[in-house]
């Protein structure tokens, strides 16, 4: 079955190669173990490029394969960063809180250990207690568990019961939109037990860890990396067998698959907290290189730049959701970040920083209006033929 | 009228105080020379009543001049003059009986009294009595300010006696108020009192509210059992509180006693860590090494052990605790002594706090109401394009914004706040029609079927919209100022009160859903829509043009949007965010109340906005939560009516 499900899918042999030679160049070239021409911050941004990409794949799958436009898969992606957040934030806590107690002239109990690091972590919203969600914090095994749980978790029952009452097209998009809404809502709230608006902070340092940001962020390079190809031979194997091709019918005639007697609710679900499992993984790989996690980055606009990002490169076909995704928000940071050139045009200055966004929108117009298959679109035009995947 | 005054507050004073010394302004100046000269908060009191008790028509003159700083004192003699200073920098002297000048003298000569800050409040005080009668209606009403914002026994007496001259309606029905509010706090009289309180039983004023809470203020006592010729035996009692019940945990009891020196205080962690600490031998405590004392058991144990070798004191058990508590009562007292006072203040108070809650809903009404016509304001031009036309336009917030910037850019030109507004409605209407036909024809006509897609470009118009914005307008949010007649509020009683410009909003919003019912069932177009909405191709062989009304109706939608945004600009920000923020609030009320139905539309914004105020009610802190409750009770909503709250007939919830 694998052999032959590579044989039918060249891109994604192809694909694995790139993202490998990709990985080894960039190292090659890090200032952790290279020749230094890429830096530490260059290696974040790749690192947290191919987790966006990991994500994007996945929302290829519920989005180009199944149809279900999700405008709620970074709530998911979020859940996954606090998840590993909240590990890592207790146990680098814990280690600097036993090293400052254990200069007391009794050796600290655990009830002092405990709440120290609860008036660490929690201090800043006027609190020293544990709330409950944080009861496994100290294990990373469980949280680690949980980032894959807990979005799973969130996507099954919020799938079940949208899938069953049908809930499908754009109202499907508003409630998941919905529902990213009220997490990120929840989550500014100091109530909510993640330090609301302050979210959760210096993800970077990994606890019991001595060696240098500059080996880390490769490590987590490689990991994301190496999640991206897991991730991608993943959905392109769901995709290429039978399960594919009900969830394709689904996409283009979900009437007509029901009427030969397949369950689209299951397959949806299936593919909705599969998905979701997926964003998980990337947001916990992709918040530790960012070093910061907080409700902001589960709001509504971040879903929404992720079907933009799918588009641009093109549904349907999995390398062209990584292509769009590495492109846009790589060169979106590239402009937002300033180092692209000002434009004079004498009587006005193009500031691409005030301007990229406009331009963004105007480009996602015309991608939407004109080439609807994305930048993967221009691969059919080379090859001179449709593989297949294509809407 | 002045003299009648003054005539009765002198006739209050005699009866109240021993009569004064006779004598002139300066004569009764001179008995308090050294307090006044040396005046501080502590000691100028005997002073100022003097001051008062001397009955002289000019002492509110003195007091005034004091408090001003314009009182001065010759040097030579001693001696008080109201002074005021020359061209030439002398000083001129007026004697304060009969306002007759002294003389010009040199600022070397003489010294000017500088009461501090807290003489001069005392002085204010005082002065109260004098400005309660003045001519001045504003004296009179400062005077009233300033004994209702700091309530005195003393005040009581001439507040009554200003209340016969009282000629203003308004200030007289304030006066009486105040009267009776101090009556029931300071009257020497309990039947008074008694009767105070159970005229005004009930009432909504927050001012009575905060006159019955000191009178019913209580403290914890503690009366050893059996003692019964203690002072506080008879006193005011509350109730009497049971240690270990819900009013009173054994801990806090126990702590009580504490606190009264009555028992020895329990050991606590840091006193047991403190004794453990000190009795460090070697590395042992007790016998065990330091390093094993990692844990609360251990210590416990140390501890322990310390005690048995009488190295430390033992511990507070809970036998002794409950021994302790036994042999004593614990009682809440009235700090207020007559139990027919607090009785009836109780239940007036009961009374009050009932009437206060059911205004309190009617308040939270109008408060859900107003919320809901924003929201309908909000969601009324998405009803038409997504409701009729089946069309997305993620847009629309922008729409909103784009009305509001209209009004902005409107004020910036006509100054007149009325006339802008009346300018910037059609005008907002206007700009955001033009851009939804402009989005219509240019983008949403070309996606028609496919209603993902339109989502996805109308989001990157939406994008390019708010960046746009920003680029013009900057990032800092614009104040789109409302007409001063809209500022107001309409005060129904101290409890329910609702702005103008929410009033105006809540009109607003019955306006257009009759402009919106007018034009769907009354005019061609409505009629046109209606047709293409059910079925475009036979509207199409019928002569209707689809392109042409799909087009005016997408219109319509985004006109309204504008002008929706100018009202809701009038009351929040103006920023290029601004319609972000409604956008998915807007999408949840269509699609709450049922698409393609505007009654659905107004139910949605009802439920929406009565859910939302109604949890802001049970956690009034936190409007958060509030919105996260909402968003999960809308999700559970639509599990049971997908199709929202009216829907259509032989349509599914998609497509």
């Amino acid at each position: 079955m694998n052999r032959s499900f590579i044989a039918r899918n060249p891109s994604v042999l192809i694909f694995l190669s790139i993202l490998a030679l990709f990985t080894l160049l960039v190292t090659l070239l890090s200032e952790g173990f290279g020749a230094g021409l890429v830096s530490t911050s260059m290696v974040k941004t790749l690192g947290k490029t191919l987790c966006l990409c990991l994500i994007a794949v996945a929302m290829d799958l519920i989005w180009g394969y199944t149809g279900i436009l999700s405008l709620g898969h970074f709530a998911f992606f979020g859940l996954g960063g606090y998840m590993i957040g909240m590990w890592l934030m207790f146990e680098r806590t814990r280690q600097i809180v036993v090293t400052s107690l254990s200069e007391g002239v009794l050796p600290p109990t655990p009830e002092d250990i405990q709440a120290a690091i609860g008036n660490q972590i929690f201090g800043v919203v006027g609190s020293s207690e544990f709330p409950l969600i944080w009861m496994f914090a100290d294990s990373l095994v469980l949280q680690l568990a949980f980032v894959v749980l807990v979005p799973g978790a969130l996507a099954f029952v919020f799938g079940w019961l949208a899938f069953r009452s049908r809930v499908t097209g754009v109202y499907l998009s508003i409630l998941t939109q919905a529902m990213t809404l009220g997490l990120s809502l929840y989550l500014f709230q100091n109530a909510s037990g993640l330090r609301g608006n302050n979210g959760l902070s210096g993800l970077q340092n990994l606890p019991g860890v001595t060696a240098p940001q500059s080996v880390v962020s490769l490590w987590f390079f490689w990991a994301s990396a190496l999640a991206l190809a897991l991730g991608y031979l993943l959905v392109a194997w769901v995709v290429s067998g039978k399960f594919g091709s009900v969830i394709r019918g689904i996409r283009d005639n979900e009437a007509r698959v029901r009427f030969l007697g397949y369950s689209v609710e299951s397959y949806k679900l299936a593919v909705f907290t599969l998905t979701a499992c997926i964003s998980g993984i990337a947001g916990a790989l992709y918040y530790p290189q960012a070093g910061i996690i907080n409700p902001a980055e589960v709001a509504p606009i971040a879903s929404i730049y992720l079907a933009v990002w799918v588009a641009i490169g093109g549904r349907g076909r999995l390398y062209g959701a990584v292509i769009g995704t590495a492109l846009v928000s790589l060169v979106s940071s590239w402009f937002t970040g300033g180092q692209a050139p000002d434009v004079n045009l004498g009587f006005y200055t193009i500031k691409w920083v005030d301007w990229w966004l406009v331009l963004l929108g105007l480009s996602f117009v015309l991608v939407t209006l004109y080439a609807p298959r994305g930048i993967g679109g221009l691969f059919d035009l080379v090859a001179r033929k449709n593989p297949g995947e294509g809407p | 009228m002045k003299s009648l005054f003054l005539a009765l507050l002198s006739a209050v004073l005699l009866t109240t105080a021993a009569p004064a010394m006779a004598g002139t302004v300066q004569e009764v100046l001179q008995d308090q020379r050294a307090l006044i000269e040396k005046s501080s908060r502590r000691t100028v009191g005997p002073a100022i009543d003097a001051l008062v008790m001397s009955d002289l028509p000019q002492m509110q003159a003195v007091l005034e001049a004091w408090q001003a700083k314009e009182m001065w004192q010759r040097k030579e003699d001693g001696w008080f003059f109201a002074a005021s200073k020359n061209a030439d920098g002398t000083y001129v002297l007026h004697r304060f009986e009969d306002g007759t000048k002294v003389g010009d003298y040199a600022k070397g000569a003489l010294k000017q009294l500088k009461p501090n800050s807290g003489v001069r409040a005392m002085i204010a005080t005082a002065l109260v009595q004098y400005q309660l009668s003045d001519p001045d209606i504003n004296k009179r009403t400062g005077a009233l300010d300033s004994i209702a914002r700091d309530p005195e026994a003393a005040l009581l007496a001439p507040l009554r006696a200003s209340i016969p001259g009282e000629t203003d309606p308004g200030v007289l029905s304030r006066k009486t108020r105040l009267e009776r509010l101090m009556s029931m706090a300071y009257d020497t009289d309990i039947a008074v009192r008694v009767t105070a309180i159970n005229d005004m039983s009930g009432d909504l004023g927050v001012d009575f509210r905060a006159t019955l809470n000191p009178i019913l203020t209580t403290k914890t006592t503690i009366l050893a059992v059996g003692q019964t010729t203690d002072a506080t035996t008879d006193a005011n009692v509350a109730r009497v509180l049971l240690p270990g019940s819900e009013t009173l945990s054994t801990q806090a009891a126990y702590a009580l006693l504490v606190a009264a020196d009555l028992a020895p205080a329990e050991l606590t962690q840091d006193a047991r860590d403190a004794a453990l600490e000190a009795n460090i031998e070697a590395g042992r405590v007790g016998g065990f090494p330091v390093a094993q004392l990692g844990t609360q058991a251990k210590r416990d144990a140390a501890y322990d052990a310390l005690v048995a070798a009488d190295l430390a004191a033992p511990r507070i058990t809970a036998e002794d605790i409950a021994a302790s508590l036994a042999s004593y009562q614990f009682r809440e007292i009235y700090q207020e002594p007559s139990q027919a006072v607090t009785d009836v203040a109780a239940a007036a108070l009961a009374k009050s706090e009932g009437r206060v809650a059911v205004n309190q809903a009617v308040d939270l009404g109008l408060d859900a109401l107003s919320l809901a016509s924003i929201y309908f304001l909000a969601a009324i031009g998405l009803a038409i394009t997504f409701g009729v036309m089946g069309v997305i336009n993620m847009a629309h917030g922008e729409f909103i914004m784009m009305g509001a910037y209209t009004g902005y850019v409107v004020q910036m030109f006509i100054a007149n706040h009325t006339l802008s507004i009346l300018v910037a409605v059609p005008l907002a209407f206007a700009v955001t029609f033009a851009a939804g036909v402009a989005l219509e024809r240019l983008v949403i006509r070309w996606l028609a079927h496919r209603p993902l897609e339109t989502l996805l470009a109308t989001f990157g118009v939406s994008i390019a919209l708010q960046q746009l914005a920003k680029n013009i307008f900057g990032t800092q949010a614009r104040p789109l100022t409302a007409p001063a007649w809209l500022d107001g509020t309409w005060v129904i009683n101290d409890v329910v009160a609702i702005s103008s410009i929410r009033i105006a909003i809540f009109i607003l919003a019955l306006l257009f859903l009759g402009l919106f019912l007018f034009i769907m069932k009354r005019t061609r177009l409505g009629l046109e829509t209606r047709a293409v909405t059910q079925t475009p191709r036979m509207a199409a062989s019928m002569g209707i043009n689809p392109d042409r009304v799909n087009m005016l109706t997408f219109g319509l939608g985004s006109g309204i949007a504008g002008i929706a945004g100018v009202a809701i600009g009038l009351f929040a920000k103006v920023t290029s965010e601004m319609g972000g923020d409604y956008i998915v609030q807007s999408f949840m009320t269509v699609v709450v109340g049922g698409v393609g139905n505007i009654w659905g539309t107004l139910a949605g914004a009802m439920m929406i906005g009565g859910f939302q105020k109604g949890v802001e009610w049970l956690n009034p802190s936190n409007t958060l939560a509030a919105q996260t409750y909402m968003i999960v009770f809308i999700i559970i909503f639509i599990q049971f009516r997908p199709r929202g709250i009216i829907a259509l007939k032989g349509r599914a919830a998609g497509d």
